[in-house]
């Protein structure tokens, strides 16, 4: 403990501290010499093309891929072309940009994915540099072509290439660039002897850092921080610049005192830094530049490469992988010698405790007295995090978990989540896993891509316990991780069908929410159709495995799928695709054991495909509906002719459906359309179309009674409804004379209510007298209401005795005009009543 | 603006603003200013869910009813169609995509309601304008809240499609409505169901429940029962005439997505200076719904009561309006003033309802009407319905409108369980001869979908179904109810009646007529996480949502609410439909023209 500083070194008002992560596991002859070298950032894996700059025909380049402690996941000689850069993307995709431009994408365990061009204009004049940047689109490239014209591609998986506008006065490469994002836009920073330029999509604009000091005549060497929000350049005279990228503050600058170009420069802060440093590094030598004048410098018994963080700057070397940062304000606080911060008095109180001496009640109580205690606590779970020996995040854990003890009401969430994210870091930092990630990056990255990249690196076990140990939601978690290995398990080719399928089945049979249907389009795509459909009986939803099985080439199973999930999108999609798929018969055959699908694909037909829809009516048998399409399709057509014979295809069928009924009233239609037709003909009447009343109605209002008789006796027109056709035709003509003449003819069907109410409804009372006698006894008094005669109404009701008749009447009497008859009324009703 | 949804037992107003929140969401993802061009059958639906004030907020601008063509020119970043997913549409979005300016290209978005579908997308494909698609979205609605207990999927035909084209889409979207609301109001313990297509929702939920299983909604069960309804388990009770205050104004004036179009001349409103002024033209258009404390009064009433309930009211109001004379101090007036506005949309609302009752009751007191529900009546109670109705008939020789005389025999029909040969024959002629040879394909479906039937030799159960469930009630009292057929004046719906009877004492009790109804009848159970399990309070009443699959009435509803207001029932109805439907729009529904498609 009481070397936690160590390795501490002051610079202006802070410390800096280099942390040994680990030796590496890999054995290089040469160190990193003659490597081609890319760090992933967040403790990734680091890519090595070993012999790259030996550039002799025979001897192939090397690629190798090791974890971040140096352990081998790939390593294989490399084939193509002549690599320009190497670097990660967000996702562990190893990118490998070639001279001409191609980039090459290999997985984590050089594995090939796919390739892309940076476009013609670089594959013409060749990659002179290139840079491979992140920004929150994704991970970008950005290219110098041998033309002196950057291109860039923000997002590599979605590919846009930018052109941007040209470098005013550049002769030949520029001393140097980097790619910056800001205003949501990638835009680079070249300098060109003195000169700055800020390129972006549109324009090329010449920009002057404030307070750049005089002396310089060039700008060797610049870098942006993690963050791009800060800028540091480098120029001939040695001096380092720091400001802010957008070159509108100048933050410090310091004198090196060395001229000449570095190898490499980098941002060396944190979030909540307490000054800009940046870490320059030449051969054998590193420093460390801040705000004051001194600088700390390490001596560097090996080639290394540097690898901005988030959080500091990780050192690789041939044997060693070291961590420099600044140190955290907690750990300051408390480590720092004779500090008397609340948290360092609460690890001394803590110490004494152990010893069992009662100077621990005095620090506790001397913070306390400042009530300063949970400030305490908090101190040394914050650095507790941030140190990376177990035994010191321990002693941390403890005198935070001892002060927490005096408090009450301390929320506990922030000690227990740190015990938590520690046990996890300390896992995955372990040398065999090799992810050496600090606290305020793993905040940053969070639990999810964690599991990714675990995931990604294959190590299923420790990212299902990550997963439990977090609690994170089965979803997201173990059911995710599960179906990640179910994936790769797939793969296996020296594994028989079964024993996969079981393994499979067996681990992910409690795991909710699995989509059985990925694991199985994975093993479908490397050739194990049989294992993918054993692999899909596992699946729920049955609307997930119909596209696959279609892919497949499982077409019944698949439709059947389809109509188990009850979507009948889906079935729709699976009838057209059998539809392109098979032969006619094959398919009408296939569609009539599935009704569903069937009268599904009915439906489409009637709205899209007619004559389809007949052929399926035809190979089913189904008269009933073919004689239904004959009479729609009847309608359709404007010509006399063409619509009877259609209708008589209809009535056959209809006979043949031994739909009698049908039959007959079809041929009564046809009957009825020859019928209008010639009288159309004849006498030029509109008829054609008109129902059968209809045709009568009008053929009465023309005067053709003749013509109406007969349809009245062809078609066997109840007596009672031609009746009423004919009075109410006969009353809307005003022909009085014919009605009158047509009631006389026989004894009426309807009675002659109808005839007095079609007379009053005409405004003739004079008509409507006439028939008013006729009325049989029970409509009498109604009859004599309509046409307005209330003594011969009340006559009517009295005589008949009916009480609710005599009500009505008085109803309708007014107490002025008939006085008398209501009295008349009232005595008949009482006595009505009586009875 | 929402309130009506507030006041029911389950706050269904989440529902809407999980709805609000989708729309929300896709609007802002076409960035920039925006035309929508509506699928003109979603505009009513979507009246439901937001305003246009809502879709302003979001930069829409300008709004266009899809069809061919070009669409019309706006100075907009983006256009947006909002549209069903079928093929017909398909086409035409297409032609709009194809015919569009090429100098001034605009952005093209769609959205799908309720769902998105590969084979709409195949289409667009073929038509070779998938690609001109920034963004192709589903817009998930189901069930839109309707009403404070009432949901409804505004879906027109899906009674017709179930039963005659057995096309059962609108079940699939009915099974994923309901698990939408399971995931907002939590899983509901025990299902029932009865009939083909109850079946076939409740394995389909089932079903996705195993699908999602992991994926557990850690909220206390809202729900306790859900039951499933086919519509033709009941094909009686839409046909019979509403005798409920909504319900008469839905039958004769017909309520639209919750609006209603009344003629104008009896709201001829006159003001102070300008009396006198023509009348105005335009129907006047009233949105019902229970956010009106006059209307959630008197709605569910049947028709008899209705006079004096506002009789009652309007002495309320100017009672209440009488009031300004005793208000002597300062501090009375000043309160009185702060409750004007309230008095006075309550008199404009009974102003409002008092003319619509008054047309009502123009065509109630009528012969008409009366004659018709006499006739109604004596199906109902099965008098004379084995043999041809002379009333009908009469109807038909004076050429009354089709679909009364096709609501009146599909009702001899279903209350005899079928006619005689020669009876159907001898209407179906009538028919034919008098309305036209053309309908001869409605007639079938109404057949197809068991409306009409010839007798089979099996004995008519319509009486025995009858007196089990006691449809008829002969002592009704219509203005203060206590049983349910009050909504229909003597006839209680049979739908109602299954549900009251599951509620207590079972349907056990009813075994022999469950088996005479159509389709299987059913029991699931859901398995609710422990720790979720109800604590029912003494007293707490259950709370069961129905489903109607293929429509319900306004009275059907009228008679549910009775049900949750009954002091002793121990159940609440939340009630859930694919459409709102009364005897003419089904029918209506049902009916084919083979005239209307020429070319």
């Amino acid at each position: 403990m009481a070397f936690v500083t160590a390795n501490w070194n002051p610079l202006g008002e802070s410390f800096y501290r280099k942390i040994e992560l680990y030796e590496m596991g890999w054995n290089l002859k040469d160190g990193l010499r003659e490597c081609l070298v890319a760090a992933a950032p967040y403790g990734g894996p680091i890519a090595l093309l070993k012999g790259h700059y030996r550039r002799s025909p025979s001897a192939r380049p090397q690629l190798e891929i090791y974890s971040s402690s140096g352990l081998p996941l790939a390593s294989f000689p490399w084939k193509s072309g002549v690599v320009k850069q190497l670097g990660w993307t967000v996702s562990d995709d190893l990118l490998c940009v070639q001279e001409d431009g191609t980039v090459l994408v290999y997985d984590l365990w050089g594995g090939f994915k796919r390739h892309f061009s940076m476009g013609n204009e670089v594959s013409q004049s060749q990659v002179l540099e290139t840079k491979i940047f992140h920004s929150p689109y994704g991970t970008g490239v950005a290219i110098l072509t041998g033309a002196l014209r950057f291109t860039l591609a923000t997002n590599i998986d979605d590919i846009k290439l930018r052109r941007l506008p040209e470098v005013p006065g550049l002769q030949e490469a520029p001393s140097c660039w980097a790619v910056l994002t800001q205003d949501r836009q990638s835009k680079v920073l070249v300098a060109n002897g003195s000169q700055l330029f800020i390129l972006d999509n549109t324009a090329c604009t010449p920009v002057t850092p404030p307070g750049l000091s005089p002396q310089a005549s060039s700008i060797v060497h610049m870098c942006v921080s993690f963050s791009y929000k800060y800028l540091a350049l480098l120029t001939d005279s040695g001096h380092v610049w720091m400001g802010t990228s957008n070159l509108k503050e100048k933050l410090s600058e310091v004198d090196t005192k060395i001229k000449t170009p570095p190898k490499q420069m980098a941002w060396c802060r944190r979030p909540k830094s307490q000054q800009p440093s940046a870490v320059v590094m030449w051969d054998g030598l590193l420093i460390v530049v801040g705000e004051c004048k001194e600088t700390i410098q390490y001596h560097l018994d090996d080639d290394s490469v540097l690898v901005p963080e988030l959080d500091g700057v990780r050192i690789i070397s041939g044997t060693h992988h070291e961590l420099l940062q600044e140190v955290p304000g907690a750990c300051e606080e408390i480590f720092k010698i004779a500090s008397m911060a609340p948290g360092a008095l609460l690890l001394e109180a803590h110490k004494e405790y152990e010893k069992e001496s009662q100077k621990a009640d005095e620090y506790l109580r001397e913070i306390k007295e400042q009530s300063l205690l949970s400030e305490a606590v908090r101190q040394c779970v914050e650095a507790a995090g941030h140190e990376h020996e177990p035994e010191t995040q321990k002693t941390l854990l403890r005198a935070a978990s001892f002060g927490k003890c005096f408090l009450s009401n301390f929320p506990p969430e922030q000690f227990v989540s740190m015990c938590r994210d520690l046990r996890v870091l300390n896992a995955v930092r372990d040398y065999t896993v090799g992810i050496p990630l600090t606290h305020t990056q793993f905040k940053q990255m969070t639990v999810q891509v964690l599991i990714d990249r675990l995931v990604y690196r294959k190590l299923y076990p420790l990212a299902i316990e990550v997963c439990r140990y977090l609690k994170t939601p089965e979803y997201q978690g173990v059911s995710r991780v599960l179906k990640h290995w179910a994936c790769y398990k797939v793969q296996q080719k020296e594994e028989s069908d079964e024993v996969i399928a079981k393994a499979v089945s067996v681990k992910l049979a409690d795991a909710a929410g699995i989509s059985y249907s990925e694991i199985a389009t994975k093993a479908y795509e490397s050739g194990r159709t049989e294992l993918a459909i054993k692999l899909l009986e596992f699946e729920p939803r049955s609307g997930e495995q119909v596209p696959l099985l279609l892919k497949m080439k499982k077409s019944p199973l698949a439709l059947s799928k389809a109509i188990e999930s009850g979507d009948t999108d889906l079935v729709y999609t699976v009838v057209m695709y059998l539809k392109n798929e098979l032969n006619r018969g094959d398919f009408f055959m296939m569609l009539r054991n599935q009704p569903v699908a069937l009268s599904l694909y009915k439906q489409f037909c009637k709205h899209q495909e007619q004559d389809t829809l007949k052929d399926l009516f035809n190979q089913d048998d189904d008269h009933e509906e073919l004689g239904n399409f004959y009479v729609k399709a009847s309608y359709k057509d404007q010509r006399l002719e063409a619509r009877v014979a259609l209708l008589q295809s209809a009535v056959d069928e209809y006979y043949k459906a031994k739909n009698d009924f049908s039959a007959k009233t079809t041929e009564d239609e046809m009957r009825l359309l020859r019928f209008q037709r010639k009288l159309e003909e004849e006498k030029g009447e509109q008829l054609v179309g008109f129902s059968l009343h209809d045709t009568m109605t009008t053929l009465l209002s023309v005067g053709l009674h003749k013509h109406a008789e007969q349809l009245y006796k062809d078609f066997r027109v109840p007596d009672k409804r031609f009746w009423w056709l004919k009075l109410k035709a006969l009353a809307e003509k005003e022909d009085w004379e014919e009605l009158e003449k047509f009631g006389k003819t026989k004894k009426s069907p309807v009675g002659y209510l109808p005839f007095v109410e079609v007379c009053i409804k005409h405004h003739n009372k004079y008509e409507a007298k006439k028939y008013v006698s006729k009325v049989t006894p029970e409509q009498k008094v109604k009859a004599h209401l309509a046409v307005g005669d209330m003594e011969g109404a009340a006559e009517a009701a009295i005589e008949r005795r009916n009480e609710s008749e005599i009500s009505t009447v008085l109803s309708r009497c007014s107490a002025t005009t008939d006085h008398l008859l209501m009295e008349r009324l009232n005595r008949a009703k009482a006595t009505a009543v009586k009875k | 603006m929402a309130s009506h949804l507030f006041c029911g037992r389950v706050n269904l107003n989440i529902l809407r603003e999980a709805a609000r929140k989708d729309l929300r969401e896709f609007l802002d993802k076409c960035s920039g200013s925006k035309a929508i061009v509506w699928d003109e059958y979603l505009t009513g639906p979507f009246g439901l869910i937001a305003q246009y004030s809502l879709l302003k907020e979001h930069e829409v601008e300008k709004m266009f009813t899809l069809k061919g063509g070009r669409i019309p020119s706006a100075a907009v970043k983006n256009i947006v169609f909002f549209v069903r997913p079928r093929l017909e549409l398909m086409d035409i979005i297409a032609e709009n995509v194809a015919s569009e300016d090429k100098l001034h290209p605009r952005d093209f978005h769609i959205l799908f309601v309720p769902r998105r579908s590969l084979l709409c997308e195949q289409r667009l494909k073929e038509k070779g304008v998938l690609n001109s698609f920034t963004n192709i979205d589903e817009y998930i609605l189901d069930l839109i809240p309707y009403d404070g207990d009432l949901l409804s999927m505004e879906s027109e035909s899906s009674f017709r499609e179930c039963y005659l084209e057995s096309d059962q889409t609108s079940l699939y979207h009915a099974a994923k409505g309901l698990m939408t609301l399971q995931a907002l109001y939590g899983t509901i313990p025990q299902i029932f169901g009865k009939g083909e297509c109850a079946r076939h929702v409740a394995n389909m939920m089932l079903r996705m429940k195993r699908e999602f299983a992991g994926s557990h909604t850690q909220i206390l069960p809202v729900f306790d029962t859900l039951l499933l309804l086919d519509r033709n388990v009941d094909l009686l009770t839409p046909l019979a005439t509403q005798l409920t205050y909504e319900g008469l104004i839905d039958e004769i004036f017909s309520i639209t997505n919750g609006y209603v179009k009344l003629p104008p001349e009896k709201f001829a409103q006159k003001k102070q200076g300008e009396g006198g002024k023509d009348l105005p033209t335009e129907p006047k258009k009233l949105q019902l719904n229970s956010a009106e404390e006059l209307y959630a009064e008197i709605r569910d009433k049947n028709f008899n009561a209705v006079g004096a309930a506002l009789s009652k009211k309007a002495k309320v109001i100017s009672a209440a309006f009488e009031e300004r004379h005793n208000a002597k101090t300062v501090g009375e007036i000043k309160q009185f003033v702060s409750q004007l506005p309230h008095m006075q949309a309550a008199r404009s609302s009974l102003a409002n309802h008092t003319s619509i009752a008054e047309l009502i009751k123009d065509i109630t007191t009528s012969e008409d009407f009366f004659d018709s529900l006499t006739v109604e009546q004596e199906f109902m109670t099965g008098v004379d319905t084995d043999k041809v109705s002379t009333y009908i008939e009469d109807c038909v020789a004076q050429k009354d409108p089709l679909i009364k005389i096709l609501r009146l025999v599909c009702m001899q029909s279903v209350c005899n369980n079928g006619l005689k040969q020669k009876v159907l024959d001898f209407y179906k002629r009538e028919i034919l001869q008098t309305y036209g040879y053309k309908h001869i394909l409605t007639l079938k479906n109404l057949e197809k979908v068991g409306l009409l039937k010839p007798q089979s030799t099996m004995r008519n159960n319509y009486p025995t179904i009858r007196k089990t469930l006691k449809l008829w009630m002969e002592d009704t009292n219509e203005q203060n109810p206590n049983d349910i057929s009050y909504v229909y004046s003597g006839y209680a719906p049979l739908s109602v009646r299954l549900t009251q009877v599951l509620a207590r004492p079972g349907w056990r009790s009813i075994e022999e007529v469950l088996k005479m109804l159509p389709g299987p009848h059913f029991e699931e159970r859901q398995q609710v996480p422990t720790g979720l399990h109800k604590k029912r309070q003494p007293g707490e009443n259950r709370t069961t949502l129905v489903f109607f699959l293929g429509g319900v009435t306004y009275a059907e509803i009228a008679a549910l609410r009775f049900l949750s207001n009954m002091e002793d029932s121990g159940t609440e109805y939340i009630i859930a439909t694919t459409k709102l439907i009364n005897g003419t729009s089904w029918i209506k529904s049902l009916m084919d023209s083979p005239e209307e498609n020429l070319p």
